[in-house]
């Protein structure tokens, strides 16, 4: 797994908001890598930032009032961050393509499917014909899985189920081939069957056509099933890193374990699920200390008053807590395995 | 959608029914009497009498209201009382003339309405933004009747280069065929004459379209920026779509069907508008032969003038429910 080659690369990003109410730094200084064909999963609870990331990585953050601030994000050797607004479209659906959280408004409602998937192709592939475009889009529904590709082509969003929708949109993000698909909660609105073909089907693909895939999730549950690195957020930082069966057998952030108590498991009923007491400190209201700390029952005075690293206890595993800072393995080993 | 049109035709009947019985009853409460207007300050009462029984004003209201129903059964719209021609011939030409200022009202209103609303939206908060929302603030609470006399003023006397009144020019008559003269001019290849009638729209067409283009342009604005946060908006981005086509295409489909219902609501004041733009600009429009008619207490015109009219506006109001399911594949109607 480490020894793939880094294809987007998140250094230090930071995106904030500057509302009425003062600035919001939405993400604050992250870090972290998607590897060829790899499937990354980012989790955190809701408003960690884990759409700005990714709306980041498209340069889709709604702009005014967002902005990225401070950071780089490299895919191969463009820094996104820093390309025109031309060069940037070349690279979104492209290079890299997004799908959302919600299929069902998500597909543009007065549309066919078919005027939608022949789009998505004909902005990147210069001098296609729409017959090849059609064909091109018939073949790619035929291998999300949704049977009768020919006629759904001339069918509109509103004839398709939530599922089937975000197949579609699935079809409609891989049409050009990108190295990375960013996958924002995918099945967040979608029941608990579906959520599962979904998944497989974009594990599949993963396997298939070699795309690495960012899943952006709020349940661990999903991150065990398909991926195999996961960052976890908190409150706009990353706050642990690592290979998934690592994360799920020794979590090291408190904020980490308290997600995986919470994760309801079939094997032990347990009468009352965990859930972490408190609340997630709004963006940029916690400036002193450890952002998790007035939640952690192991804060100690330190967590108070400074702001621990991101320490690298392990090759592939890095913990944002003072708990961890003695572990941390040596910066020659570090430099190892950052080249 | 045939079945629709036929139901939503036959919900017509009661309306119009419904709305001749009114235009009747009122423009009979209007005080004067047509026998007299027609014969003069001097006639005798005898006269005048014998007048009322030849036009049938002497019988009781119901059985003049029963009769012009009948007539009205028969395609029959009466005939003038003035100029005894039927009303159904002598309306056309200035049916024409309404046709060709409000469409032309339209256009205006809607291409210029609808663009600055979407560049409103699109950039918003720039100058642009500010400055179209000023005009349209502007524009919406202007008297019609200020402004025509205003543009009147300006272009016509001080700068001399737009004509105020009728057209046409009087020493060079169109022979007309339609009375649509933009399309008689281009069928008979007069483009000598097509500028002319083209400067003759100009000042009365902008006075029309005024309200309704600060309407529309409000309108599209705000279901523009409604639009541009939505999820299949950022979806074409993520495509990489040009956000041209992001907005022309994929914001603009959505968001123009709100705006439509105002179109033809707005078309409604229109008409209205058309009546006062008429007499200030002397166009003979429909609205011009109504008022006159109104002055010789012409009941068959009037009656039948303003059915018309509402028989139009209810007409393009069935078309925009038509082009709604034609642009909403969510709209079905049946
Ligand atoms: N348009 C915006 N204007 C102002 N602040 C915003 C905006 N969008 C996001 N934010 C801020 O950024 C923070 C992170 O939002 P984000 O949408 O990334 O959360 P998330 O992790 O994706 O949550 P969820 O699981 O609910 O999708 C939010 O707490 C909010 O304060
Ligand atoms: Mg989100």
């Amino acid at each position: 797994m480490s020894e793939r080659k880094a294809i987007l690369q998140v250094k230090g990003l930071q995106t904030s908001f500057f509302t009425d109410d003062g600035v919001i730094p939405a993400v604050d200084n992250i870090d972290f890598s998607v590897h060829e064909g790899e499937v990354l999963g980012i989790v955190g609870e809701s408003g960690c930032g884990k759409s700005v990331t990714s709306l980041s990585i498209m340069g889709l953050v709604p702009s005014p009032p967002g902005k990225i601030t401070g950071g780089k994000i490299l895919f191969g050797d463009k820094e996104l961050t820093k390309l025109s607004d031309k060069e940037m479209r070349n690279v979104r659906g492209n290079d890299v393509a997004m799908i959302f959280q919600e299929p069902m408004t998500s597909l543009n409602p007065l549309f066919t499917i078919g005027n939608q998937l022949m789009e998505a192709i004909l902005i990147h592939k210069k001098g296609w014909s729409k017959k090849q475009a059609s064909a091109r889009a018939v073949e790619m529904l035929t291998l999300v899985g949704l049977p009768r590709a020919d006629e759904l082509m001339k069918e509109y969003p509103h004839q398709l189920s939530g599922g089937m929708r975000q197949r579609v949109m699935i079809a409609m993000a891989l049409v050009c081939d990108p190295k990375v698909l960013i996958a924002d909660e995918p099945t967040t609105a979608l029941d608990v069957t579906i959520q599962a073909q979904i998944l497989a089907l974009m594990k599949d693909l993963n396997e298939r056509l070699n795309t690495a895939v960012l899943l952006i999730t709020h349940d661990l549950g999903v991150v065990a099933e398909t991926c195999e690195r996961v960052v976890v957020m908190y409150a706009g930082q990353i706050v642990e890193e690592g290979p998934v069966q690592t994360i799920f057998k020794d979590p090291q952030h408190p904020y980490t374990k308290g997600l995986l108590q919470s994760v309801p498991d079939m094997r032990y009923k347990k009468q009352r699920l965990y859930s972490i007491p408190g609340n997630v400190p709004k963006p940029g209201s916690v400036n002193t200390g450890c952002r998790f700390a007035a939640r952690c029952e192991f804060a100690f005075d330190k967590c108070l008053t400074q702001n621990p690293d991101l320490y690298q206890t392990a090759t592939v595993h890095k913990t944002r807590c003072f708990l961890y800072e003695d572990q941390e393995v040596s910066t020659h080993d570090r430099t190892l395995v950052e080249s | 959608m045939l079945h629709y049109i036929g139901r939503r035709l036959l919900q017509l009947i009661p309306v119009l029914l419904g709305m001749t019985f009114v235009v009747f009853m009122i423009i009979r409460a209007i005080p004067g009497d047509p026998a007299q207007v027609i014969l003069g300050q001097q006639a005798t009462k005898e006269a005048i009498e014998a007048l009322r029984a030849k036009l049938g004003l002497d019988n009781p209201w119901y059985v003049q209201y029963f009769d012009y129903l009948g007539g009205l059964l028969k395609g029959d719209l009466g005939e003038s009382l003035r100029t005894t021609t039927p009303v159904s011939e002598e309306i056309w030409p200035y049916l024409a003339a309404t046709f060709e200022l409000s469409l032309f009202a339209v256009l205006i209103a809607v291409i210029v309405g609808v663009n600055a609303g979407i560049i409103s939206a699109w950039f918003q908060n720039s100058w642009f933004d500010y400055t179209a929302m000023i005009l349209a603030l502007v524009g919406v609470s202007m008297p019609i009747f200020w402004l025509g006399l205003m543009m009147q003023y300006i272009f016509g006397i001080e700068l001399g280069i737009l004509p105020t009144t009728g057209r046409e020019e009087v020493r060079n008559p169109i022979d007309s065929m339609t009375n649509l003269y933009v399309l008689d001019t281009i069928l008979q290849g007069r483009f000598d004459q097509l500028g002319i009638v083209l400067k003759h729209l100009v000042l009365p067409g902008l006075a029309l379209a005024t309200i309704p283009m600060a309407i529309i342009a409000r309108m599209t604005r705000s279901s523009m920026l409604d639009v541009m946060r939505s999820d299949y908006v950022r979806t074409a981005r993520a495509k990489g779509q040009k956000m041209f086509w992001v907005v022309y295409k994929h914001a603009l489909k959505n968001a123009i069907i709100p705006v439509l219902t105002i179109i033809g609501l707005q078309m409604g004041l229109l008409l209205g508008g058309a009546i006062l733009t008429e007499s200030i600009f002397a166009w003979p429009g429909v609205g011009r032969y109504i008022y006159e008619a109104i002055n010789f207490r012409d009941y068959p015109v009037i009656q039948s003038g303003i059915l018309v009219v509402a028989f139009i506006f209810v007409m393009i109001n069935l078309f925009i429910d038509i082009l709604y399911s034609l642009i909403d594949p969510r709209i079905k109607y049946d």
